[in-house]
């Protein structure tokens, strides 16, 4: 089907936009419309991506063998411990299980599990199934926990119950269940959590660093490199730094009506975002020092990136840029990161952002940029060719369908390889995008020989 | 690296650790995915459409296009007749396919939506427009695993497609089984090159291993016709490739319409080659050109040359059943010994299989069915093997005992030349001779004393 024929769903007309035309509010918080090529996922997606980092707890997925077949180490969260958050426990529901229910059958694997593996804390996940034939797995939870003298924590993730967002929220609650149960003592009058940062690529272990080197104490990122041990004592921290706001506000939000622990979004996404998310932490304590230390660790940061940055920057200038990802909060830096490339963003949009997120990417955005919730990947495509974009940066959906366009790509999901977080990880995002928009094999893909063509020929 | 597994073998009696399968629906999508034009809808939440799109993106590398009927609460509760009547709608009206391969999930198998009558609705309601299809598999995520639910669908199109006219095509219906798009183009090749008539189907080449053109198509060119797949009943003889993959529809499509079928392996190695030569020789009564025997003879030479460092190589082979039964018996043909044979596909018909190729000639080898790459790796920690061969699940066995692990089977998630390069035939035969050997003899140089580390092999 040629691209310029594809027309907009009629449900989706509302779900997208155009900067300048207009001022209609995005529709957005939907669910998809049935029959459409949704990139979006269910509540188990979200609350397995959420959790899945906690490297010294169990994650059995109570249902049919898929769900836990298909979030199989599939995420690059990081350990720099325990790695028993990477293998896959299920308990493999068959006909039998879903006609005489599966509560026995949960009871016995997680007993198993427990003795074989000596978790500090086990998840269980409930999925479609467990929703539908009844099973009462907090039952089974608090039976289990009390034997195992540990914490065996239901998380109420049935796929349809629904959207992925509510799956972080269920995630939220269930560690919510281990907050506030260890030892608070010793934690620094310093001390943050960073909550919503995974560990991709290792981008926890440079966050951490910074606030290191600021004499700010992490006392738990949740869920990146995650510890139970860390988590149960997290309420002890004097400020909540929330990265991935989408997943982790709630949680922010609970912490701050229940032990008053105020928090703030921010993003290690680009060169002014981790500045000012270091110094709006480093500002909280009121100690002039940590805002010193703070100071001079964003001088030397930059000054150590900076040369090799404009180098990409001038090759990069005036590049377009399309950024479709999972939250909105994401959206805002990469925007903005992508500016201090010398790059625009023509089209933007996200899987789960809310209405004051789309009202601020408005703004952030130049005019005539397209902005889209859920979309889809005609609908993408066409807006990619339309606006004859350069790169792509989104995640495993688009990759192929960026390259079948014959348009660079940058993971900025799960399967990132490089950190893309703080300032180091600005570099590494430089040099990603750097690689994909200007590989040579762009020179020999239709889409770019064609239009040298037109060159000569004008 | 996962290496959570020790020595000795657990009994488990309610777990799976590290599946050696997924579930249904997987297969039922990609099954559909080789129909032209074709349109897979999973009938059930948002998220199972999403794995499987995702999951069959970072095996083929190819964009994968199929919708969903979005559950909620209200379609769990009340069926979800009206998310795929709404979702036929749209599906046409934007998407434009030629067919829709509709496939259910745990989620609408157990509320009990009855897909036949929901279709049946829709076009009575004129939701279908004129002249499209829309058909439909059961694949609840409960019962068997991704082959299963590959050759539910299989069965399925068959099912709603095929038809006897009573004039002969003379054509052979060729069912492939659960391969890779460069297996499928080979399969092709192989038949053209006999000069033979036939319908492949379903065929994923040209569908999920596209050139770089610049433009997105969701339907790109490949994918079997429904015209050619409704000609099938009225070929002359089926092969179907695969007794878990591509039997039962070959069944399915003799009892409809009578065509006989003769029933093989994946094509995988020297025997199950000549086999699958062999059959189409015979039906179409033509003789093997001696370009193929010459193909043939250079499989059995580069064989000759690199066999000697296969010879007695314990190996450890596990995957989705199909390719295990056909990598086993090419296993045995290299001169290597099948130690462990594990699938986590259910049922007795794989180890039964198994055996019967093994034939009491290895009476160490452990084969399991239903088993899991946990208890593949205990028994490896037990009793080591020095090649792995199998997806790419196994290269925590591989890097956690030190043992080369070539890549083969679905899902492979971290190479590409399964995208390119087929496993089948005598080329994929060969192929896999140089992959293997250079696996063992890439080890065998990282590895060996210096006063045994050699320039010549």
């Amino acid at each position: 089907m040629p691209h310029d024929d594809i027309e907009i769903l009629e449900e989706r007309r509302n779900q997208v936009f155009r900067k300048g035309e207009g001022a209609a509010e995005i529709a957005c918080g939907k669910r998809s419309a049935a029959g459409s090529v949704s990139q979006r996922a269910c509540v188990f997606c979200g609350s397995r991506v959420v959790l899945y980092p906690i490297a010294d707890a169990l994650h059995v997925v109570h249902g049919p063998i898929g769900c836990a077949a298909y979030t199989w180490d599939i995420r690059g969260a990081h350990s720099s411990g325990p790695q028993l958050h990477r293998n896959s426990f299920s308990t493999d529901l068959q006909e039998k299980d879903v006609i005489f229910g599966g509560e026995k059958k949960l009871a016995a694997a997680l007993r198993e599990l427990i003795a074989a593996c000596s978790p500090k804390a086990a998840f269980v996940y409930s999925t479609c199934i467990t929703g539908l034939i009844g099973d009462d797995v907090d039952a089974v939870c608090k039976t289990i926990s009390k034997e195992a003298g540990i914490p065996v924590i239901p998380v109420e993730s049935p796929g349809f119950s629904g959207t992925k967002k509510d799956g972080y929220r269920a995630a939220c609650e269930a560690i919510y269940k281990l907050i506030g149960t260890g030892d608070i003592s010793g934690i620094s009058p310093h001390s943050i959590n960073l909550l919503g940062e995974f560990n991709i690529a290792g981008e926890t272990w440079i966050m951490k660093d910074y606030f290191r080197r600021i004499g700010i104490q992490v006392v738990s990122c949740i869920s990146g490199d995650g510890r139970v041990d860390e988590i149960r004592r997290c309420h002890g921290a004097k400020l909540n730094l929330v990265q991935c706001s989408g997943s982790m506000t709630h949680l922010a939000k609970r912490l701050n009506d229940e032990y008053g622990i105020p928090f703030q979004r921010i993003s290690f996404f680009g060169i002014e975002d981790t500045a000012a998310a270091i110094y709006g932490a480093a500002g909280v304590f009121g100690d002039p020092e940590i805002e010193s230390r703070a100071r001079d660790l964003v001088k030397q940061e930059l000054l150590k990136i900076q040369p090799e940055l404009r180098r990409y920057r001038k090759i990069l200038k005036g590049k377009k840029a399309a950024i479709y990802v999972g939250g909105a909060f994401k959206a805002f830096s990469l925007v903005r990161a992508l500016r201090s490339l010398g790059m625009r963003t023509v089209l933007v949009g996200s899987q789960t952002g809310n209405p004051q997120d789309y009202e601020q990417l408005k703004e952030l955005c130049d005019p005539g940029t397209v902005i889209v919730d859920d979309s889809n990947p005609l609908e993408l495509a066409k807006f990619c060719l339309e606006k004859d974009v350069d790169l792509f940066i989104g995640g495993v959906k688009e990759r192929p369908i960026a390259y079948k366009l014959g348009i660079g790509f940058c993971d900025h999901n799960h399967e990132r390889k490089e950190a893309l977080a703080g300032f180091e990880g600005m570099l590494n995002f430089a040099k990603e995008v750097h690689a994909s928009v200007m590989s040579p094999v762009w020179n020999y893909v239709p889409r770019r020989a064609n239009r040298k063509q037109e060159r000569m020929a004008a | 690296m996962l290496d959570l597994a020790t020595p000795t073998i657990s009994e488990r009696s309610a777990l799976k650790i590290n599946p050696a399968k997924t579930c249904q629906p997987i297969g039922a999508m990609y099954a559909a995915l080789g129909i032209h034009s074709c349109m897979p809808h999973s009938h059930g939440s948002q998220g199972c459409c999403a794995y499987h799109r995702s999951h069959l993106t970072r095996h083929f590398k190819e964009p994968v296009a199929a919708t969903t009927s979005s559950f909620t609460e209200g379609a769990s509760v009340f069926g979800g007749m009206a998310n795929l009547q709404q979702a036929l709608i749209n599906i046409f009206s934007i998407y434009n396919p030629e067919v829709v391969a509709v496939h259910t999930t745990c989620l609408s198998e157990v509320i009990g939506d009855d897909i036949p009558t929901i279709i049946k609705k829709a076009r009575e309601e004129g939701k279908i427009p004129e002249g499209k299809t829309v058909i439909h598999a059961n694949t609840p995520s409960f019962v068997g695993s991704n082959v299963t639910g590959y050759s539910n669908m299989c069965v399925g199109i068959v099912n709603y497609l095929a038809e006897k006219t009573g004039e002969s095509t003379d054509a052979i219906n060729i069912f492939p089984g659960w391969l890779d798009p460069s297996d499928m183009r080979e399969l092709k090749r192989l038949a053209d090159e006999l000069g033979v008539k036939y319908t492949l189907c379903p065929d994923t080449s040209d569908v999920l291993d596209l050139p770089q053109t610049g433009v997105y198509e969701m339907y790109p060119k490949g994918g079997t016709p429904v015209e050619a797949i409704k000609r099938m009943g009225d070929a002359i003889k089926t092969v179907a490739l695969g007794e878990f993959t591509a039997h039962p529809a070959a069944q399915k499509l003799n009892d409809k319409c009578g065509v006989p079928f003769e029933a093989l392996d994946a094509p995988i190695g020297l025997t199950n080659t000549d086999l699958y030569i062999d059959a189409l020789r015979r039906i179409a009564e033509v003789d093997v050109p001696a370009s193929i025997d010459a193909e043939r003879g250079r499989l059995l030479d580069v064989i000759q040359d690199i066999g000697q460092y296969f010879h007695e190589v314990p190996v450890a082979i596990f995957g989705d059943p199909d390719h295990v039964v056909a990598m086993t018996r090419f296993a045995i043909e290299l001169g290597l010994k099948p130690k462990y044979i594990f699938s986590g596909a259910t049922g007795r018909a794989f180890e039964n299989r198994v055996n019967a190729i093994l034939d009491g000639r290895f009476p160490d080898a452990i084969v399991k069915q239903q088993g899991d790459l946990f208890e593949l790796h205990e028994r490896i920690k037990a009793d080591p093997v020095k090649l792995i061969l199998g997806n790419t699940y196994g290269k925590h066995i591989g890097r956690a005992e030190n043992i080369p692990l070539v890549r083969f089977g679905f899902p492979i998630l971290d190479r590409v030349g399964h995208r390119l390069f087929p496993t089948v035939g005598y080329r994929g035969a060969m192929h896999l001779v140089e992959k293997i050997s250079d696996a063992l003899l890439d080890q065998r140089d990282r590895t060996c004393p210096e006063e045994w580390f050699e320039l010549v092999q």
